[in-house]
């Protein structure tokens, strides 16, 4: 156990949060089976972790409270509020009461303990428990970081915790690329920025001079490509979030680039090329700039978007007459249609779990986020209104991020969130009009 | 005095529109580290020309813009009639350049309007050129549904940002 520490010590100068084992347990039968769709969400309480010297007081609060609303935000879960607990947790080692958890009845309960040093060294300290089957619910783990990180490692806390009761990866130490908005409609300023899941720590990585558009994560999350009226015209951007440096794709004189998103493995570049009024879709060498041609099609093809795997690419074309989606191998070749609803289709992007596609849809004056297999097959529409569009997800595949814009002179977007059930829509809290939201993967 | 009216209105509309248009002119380009897939050969559009008599008679006289049916690129009777008009002005003005804007109504996905913005602008350049104004006066940029003239959600002001602008450019310096 002093060794333990020690460890968590010597590595926490580090930004990196390290995790240490404490005790070994089997894996309860407390389980969330998402898949199937959860109506009732499941109780949890999370009492407020104990403080391990006084200054750690503001910070056990402000992280367990982190926890349990990244756990209550999913739609899965339901927190029991302080006030209806029986048992006070006053140290984190003394044995749970769980006759007083059961008679609230709390299916899981969390108990934790922070502890601050002088110069800055937060270490959080957690177990999750089964309450009903009275075990622990895998290790009690110790986490370790500076306290300027403390936002983050209590959602490192609450994707363990998700993962031990769902079975599933988490997605709250993430973060989301947006475009932050001001002003009227027609005068709209636009700004590229980068926050939190949950839209804390919002920062600015343009200003708001020229138009930004679309920003999308690299999959490591380091970089951001977006879209920029720099030169006049739409064109292609990288920038760096740690450095915020930005670079421009190589452009070829008389033509307009949108539309960018990353391969898997981030060596290139998928995106829309417009000439002479046509819009095909190329891709692009990351390391040496070289081009290739993708689509050749009078018909407007864009949103591209890869396969988790790489081997193909899903877009959306009107060669049809109206937009729908097909799917093409990666280095291009031929394409085939998989939506074939009433309506018109747009923005598909892949799963990171591979197995759907997310998608705009326009039927009748109204915008939907939906859902299909690849092959298109089971098609579902998740949300509804006068504007919803561009679909990101989750890192873990399980929830999906969109703008939602409202009618009239007055319309502002926002950015919503809703679960691949269909359920929990949920507006996600930016201050200010927000739009085109792209969902980092989990952050390291 | 009627004169007068008429000027103070143009000043006005032309106002408008350059606060519509702000972004398009952004000074500055990243091409600092431009290394590998640096800042290619992406030339930066020009200025738009100051508001003179012959630029107030493009726009108010000539007509500077030419409307879309939903989804639509071609150029309808009406369109062609004020496109001719603007290739005559332009043969008898051969100091301008222009850049023609293609535009889209809010009904639609991002990308889409971003293409088809490029179609509409297109379609305006290639009759142009049928009318024998060089290809190389006559450059197009899209704005998708970035920059609305009209911001309420009815069909008639959709139809007045389906839209493309033939913006007259100040001679390269």
């Amino acid at each position: 156990m002093t060794r333990a520490i020690a460890q968590a010590l010597a590595f926490s100068l580090y930004p990196l949060l390290i995790c240490i084992p404490m005790t070994a347990a089997a894996q309860g039968p407390l389980r969330i089976e998402i898949t199937e769709g959860v109506i009732e969400p499941l109780p949890f309480a999370a009492p407020t972790f104990i403080a391990l010297n006084p200054n750690a007081g503001d910070l056990a609060v402000r992280i367990t409270g982190i926890i349990a609303a990244d756990l209550a935000n999913t739609g899965l879960f339901r927190e029991i509020p302080s006030q209806a607990h029986i048992s006070t947790v006053t140290s984190f080692d003394s044995p749970v009461q769980f006759s007083d958890w059961k008679a609230i009845n709390a299916q899981a309960l969390v108990t934790g303990s922070v502890d601050v040093t002088p110069d800055g060294v937060l270490t959080v300290t957690f177990r999750v428990f089964d309450v009903f089957s009275e075990r622990p619910l895998g290790q009690g783990l110790r986490l370790s970081a500076s306290r300027a990180s403390s936002r983050r490692l209590a959602h490192k806390i609450a994707d363990e915790v998700y993962s031990r009761i769902t079975g599933e990866g988490g997605y709250f130490d993430s973060r989301v690329a947006f475009i932050s908005e001001a002003g009227p409609k027609d005068a709209r300023r636009k700004r590229l920025a980068v926050m939190d899941y949950d839209g804390a720590n919002v920062r600015f990585l343009t200003d708001d001079s020229t138009i930004v558009l679309a920003p999308r994560f690299s999959p490591k999350g380091d970089t951001v490509l977006y879209t920029s009226y720099e030169t006049g015209r739409p064109g292609i951007f990288v920038i760096g979030l740690a450095d915020g440096e930005k670079r421009a794709l190589r452009g070829t004189p008389g033509t307009m680039t949108f539309a960018p998103r990353f391969s898997p493995d981030g060596s290139k570049v998928v995106f829309s090329l417009s000439q002479g009024g046509n819009t095909d879709i190329f891709s692009m060498s990351m390391e040496s700039g070289a081009l290739t041609r993708l689509t050749a099609n009078p018909a407007i093809e864009t949103a591209p978007s890869y396969s988790p795997d790489g081997k193909r690419i899903v877009f959306e074309s009107d060669r049809s007459g109206t937009q729908q989606l097909y799917v093409m191998p990666a280095d291009g070749g031929e394409a085939s249609r998989i939506s074939y609803g009433p309506g018109r289709y747009g923005t598909p992007v892949w799963s990171p779990r591979g197995d759907v596609i997310a998608f705009t849809k326009q039927r009748r004056g109204r915008f939907h986020i939906g859902v299909m297999r690849t092959d298109g097959s089971e098609e579902r529409l998740l949300t509804a209104s006068f504007l919803d569009e561009g679909p990101t997800w989750s890192p873990n595949g399980r929830v999906i991020m969109f703008t939602r814009e409202s009618r009239g002179s007055a319309g502002v977007p926002a950015l919503y969130s809703v679960d691949i059930s269909g359920r929990n829509l949920r507006r996600v809290p930016v201050q200010g009009a927000a739009s085109d939201p792209s969902w980092s993967p989990l952050l390291r | 005095m009627t004169q007068l009216s008429k000027v103070l209105l143009l000043v006005s509309g032309l106002m408008l529109a350059s606060c519509a248009n702000t972004d398009r002119f952004a000074s500055g380009t990243s091409s600092d580290g431009a290394d590998g897939y640096g800042l290619g050969e992406s030339e930066v559009i020009g200025d738009p020309a100051p508001l003179n008599e012959e630029v107030a008679e493009f726009i108010d006289m000539v007509g500077d813009r030419v409307h879309f049916a939903v989804d639509q690129s071609t150029l309808d009777p009406s369109a062609r009639e004020i496109l001719t008009a603007q290739a005559d002005w332009l043969f008898g003005n051969a100091g301008y350049t222009v850049v023609i804007e293609g535009h889209a109504d809010e009904r639609g996905t991002q990308e889409y309007n971003l293409a088809l913005g490029a179609r509409r602008a297109s379609a305006v350049q290639q009759f142009l050129i049928a009318q024998g104004i060089a290809p190389e006066r006559l450059d197009i940029v899209t704005y998708g549904k970035e920059r609305p003239i009209e911001i309420c959600s009815v069909e008639s002001c959709y139809e007045r940002n389906r839209r493309a602008v033939t913006v007259l450019l100040a001679a390269a310096g």
